[in-house]
């Protein structure tokens, strides 16, 4: 263990006994009963801050700053993917044309889901590959950019993929340094950092991750639980493979299960809204739920699931066949009764229409009797092995989430493949520029994780160590912050305005087991990120308190009430825009000024001798710091954006624009 | 390098015999092939394993999609012959328990 390694413990260490110490007594010893509404809710809501810190301070505790891999063996085969959705052309071009460069012999594709015949001309010009869906998804689920790489691996064969978005222009050096790590058998992935060149030093966007892109990988690492962020990253084909072909089977039984226990409720709901003259079909339904006992038994007799689902499919043939001929010989009986009618029937007695080609067309799946009743459909459909709803059998990247990304990496976790976080930047990004695209694309990572927090919960996935769990977790947790930050916010108001302290008393036993461990968790940050500016993630971490709440919440409806998320892909240029879009932060301005008016309100009524003096100042010290940490969507509503920003800058100092930021051709 | 023998039985049900490695380079050729035979109206078709000298799961992959097409054409696919590499690679994945391979060709349908 280095030295830098056991000071970083020495300060977790500390961090969770003061911290630890501080909310005990806060639960058993200070809590204001009579304020329970506000006493309850804010200790709870210190409660999630100090596991936070816990967390963070967890995955501190392995930090691990990796030595370079050996270089990567001649001969290995990569593909090069640049996905892309609607992205400008020239943009798309340039990450092509740079990928095309990369040193490592290599394939380079352009995965376009935009579909668009001048980037495919394009492409082909300059001699890169171009993919588009193939016409297995047409009518079927798209998922976003999930489908659109799985859409790819079927149709390529490198050993490796390296994974780049859009705007992510790779250095030419980039498989050279990572692919050597995949000597280990039993790495899965590497992940670069996400860095930005068109952001302003002071980032008033807060696009920059020098934390998460850093300290936070390198814990995570530490714990074999780098996280796959969707670009930059370089997967091996055959640990994705071996996740769809396992995640196939394991859906494929899931489904079946469903459909074998709710097959008898099924069956007996659609008799019931049946209508009269259905004896048949109805006497159909009942044939199909008993062979489903059938089925059922041939499984637990271990039997192939693709075996045992194709003689059902066979036999719900011949019973829909069954039932139309029967249909159709009352209806050519009818027809042949009607005078007149006779000269369309054929001199062997049947009726033209009622061929056999017909006879098969009306029994197949659509158009059976049995296909019609809509649930009962979706049982028989889920009795198979061919998953007919999804556009390809295999899906290795998870398509449960708006970001794929996360999910698909803790399943290949869970089967026991390793990742690698690889400190170097190897890529020039671009960032959002406004502030409603960098919303909505905070909001769609935000929402990504609670869905997987959601549908695949870390502490329950089978596979994973502990650790593990809890790396996954804590990310998760950590967009729990906006319930938590609308507590922070109303507690000084609630004071300053109506004299009700959450505490018992500020005493300064509070602020003995308090203020210690705010300094060390903050001399935690300072340890760890060595120089790093962290103060814009700490901002903005309170300070998008709406956006964590809708994400939470829309994931929710999601996930469990089936509502829309409400997604669009992030734009990668800049927005026109006439006004300032003041309306993206009404309630960060709402709580500004309710800040300022309860500040107000507490010194008349700290002046007045109604408040006390130490509560009031420290209410108003507390409504500084919110004030402070809100500020920065101010600034944020305001950037005009890169090419702007470094023009009035460099009309302000006089001079050309700034040394050490490359240009980036932005706009068309 | 991969080669693929096909024929066809009495019965209408098409043989692929992969010799070789079936692996993530040759995966797309037995897909191919597979969809070449539906296409050309056999959609009954068994794999013969015999030849196959090793799987990795894209090989597994293609297998998997050659079953979803070959039943979307209202036909089917299965395994015979597996070898112990190829029968230990289906246990690992679980996939032996959708696909089971049978001993022999005339023994799959």
């Amino acid at each position: 263990m280095n030295l830098r390694l056991f000071a970083i413990r020495m300060v977790v260490l500390s961090t969770a006994i003061l911290g630890v110490n501080y909310i005990l007594w806060r639960w058993m010893d200070s809590l204001n009963w009579e304020a329970w509404w506000i006493a309850v809710p804010l200790v709870m809501a210190e409660t999630y801050s100090l596991l936070d810190s816990l967390l963070f301070g967890l995955t501190m505790w392995k930090f691990r700053e990796r030595d370079k891999p050996a270089p990567p063996p001649d001969g290995l085969t990569v593909d090069v993917f640049i996905t892309t959705y609607n992205e400008p052309l020239y943009l798309v071009m340039t990450t092509a044309r740079a990928a095309k460069q990369i040193d490592y012999p290599h394939k380079t594709w352009i995965l376009d889901d935009g579909n668009r015949p001048e980037l495919r001309r394009m492409a082909a010009a300059e001699g890169i590959g171009w993919i588009t869906r193939s016409e297995d998804w047409a009518n079927r689920p798209r998922h976003a950019k999930a489908g659109n790489l799985n859409n790819a691996l079927l149709s390529t064969d490198g050993e490796f993929m390296l994974i780049l978005d859009a705007d992510q222009i790779p250095d030419p050096r980039i498989l050279h340094h990572t692919l050597g790590y995949f000597n280990d058998p039993r790495m899965a992935l590497v992940q670069t950092p996400q860095v930005f060149t068109n952001v302003p030093p002071h980032d008033p966007l807060g696009s920059q991750a020098p934390l998460f892109y850093g300290p936070i990988q390198q814990g995570k690492d530490g714990w074999n639980a780098a996280f796959f962020c969707g670009s930059n990253a370089i997967i091996r084909r055959e640990a994705l493979m071996q996740l769809g072909v396992m995640r196939y089977v394991s859906e494929v039984e899931l489904s079946l299960n469903k459909a074998l226990k709710t097959a008898g409720k099924v069956v007996a709901k659609a008799r019931r809204e049946l209508g009269p003259g259905q004896e048949r079909l109805a006497a159909a339904l009942t044939t199909v739920a008993v062979d489903l006992q059938g089925v059922k038994r041939e499984l637990r007799e271990g039997q192939g699931i693709a075996d045992v689902t194709y003689r059902f499919q066979r036999r719900v043939d011949a019973l829909a066949r069954e039932l139309v001929a029967h249909d159709f010989a009352a209806l050519n009986a009818e027809l042949s009764s009607i005078e007149g009618l006779a000269r369309t029937v054929h001199t062997d007695g049947s009726l033209a229409v009622v061929d056999n080609a017909a006879l098969d067309r009306f029994s197949q799946r659509d158009w059976s009797p049995l296909g019609a009743i809509e649930t009962v459909r979706v049982l028989i459909d889920s009795v198979n092995a061919e998953k007919d709803g999804e556009a390809q059998a295999l899906m290795p990247i998870a398509t449960i989430s708006v970001t794929e990304d996360m999910a698909t990496c803790m399943r290949l976790h869970a089967l026991g493949w390793q990742s690698a976080y690889h400190h170097e930047k190897l890529a020039d990004g671009l960032a959002p520029e406004d502030l409603d695209s960098m919303l909505t694309q905070r909001l769609r990572w935000a929402q990504g994780t609670a869905q997987v927090m959601f549908r695949e919960n870390p502490l329950l996935q089978k596979g994973l160590s502990p650790t593990q769990r809890i790396m996954y977790l804590g990310t998760m947790w950590t967009y729990l912050s906006g319930f938590a930050a609308v507590i922070y916010l109303a507690s000084p108001v609630i004071f300053l305005t109506l004299g009700i302290l959450p505490v018992q008393a500020l005493s300064s036993e509070f602020f003995v087991r308090l203020l210690p461990f705010l300094i060390v968790n903050q001399l935690l940050f300072h340890v760890v990120g060595r120089g790093i500016k962290t103060w814009r993630g700490q901002q903005y971490s309170l300070a998008m308190f709406p956006t964590w709440i809708k994400s939470v919440t829309s994931a929710f409806g999601n996930v469990f009430l089936g509502r829309d998320l409400d997604f669009r892909v992030t734009p990668k240029t800049l927005q026109k825009r006439t006004t300032l879009p003041w309306h993206l932060i009404k309630p960060q301005l709402i709580a500004m000024a309710v800040l300022v008016l309860a500040v107000l309100v507490g010194i008349v009524r700290m002046l007045a001798g109604e408040a006390d003096t130490v509560g009031t100042l420290v209410n108003c010290l507390w409504v500084a710091f919110d004030l402070l940490i809100l500020s920065v969507v101010i600034e944020a509503v305001r950037y005009p954006g890169y090419e702007a920003w470094l023009a009035g800058n460099s009309k302000k100092a006089g001079s050309e624009r700034p040394a050490g930021h490359k240009k980036k051709e932005v706009r068309p | 390098m991969i080669e693929f023998i096909n024929d066809t039985l009495a019965n209408g049900v098409g043989v692929i015999r992969p010799i070789g490695r079936l692996n993530m380079v040759s995966a797309p050729h037995l897909g191919a092939n597979i969809e070449a035979l539906i296409n050309g109206g056999t959609v009954r078709l068994v794999v013969d394993l015999a030849g196959t000298d090793f799987i990795d799961s894209s090989g597994l992959g293609a297998l998997i999609t050659g079953l979803k097409k070959s039943r979307q054409a209202g036909g089917d696919l299965r395994l015979a012959n597996p070898t112990p590499q190829i029968t230990a690679v289906l246990e690992m994945t679980n996939l032996n328990r959708v696909l089971q391979p049978v001993a022999s060709v005339e023994e799959a349908y």
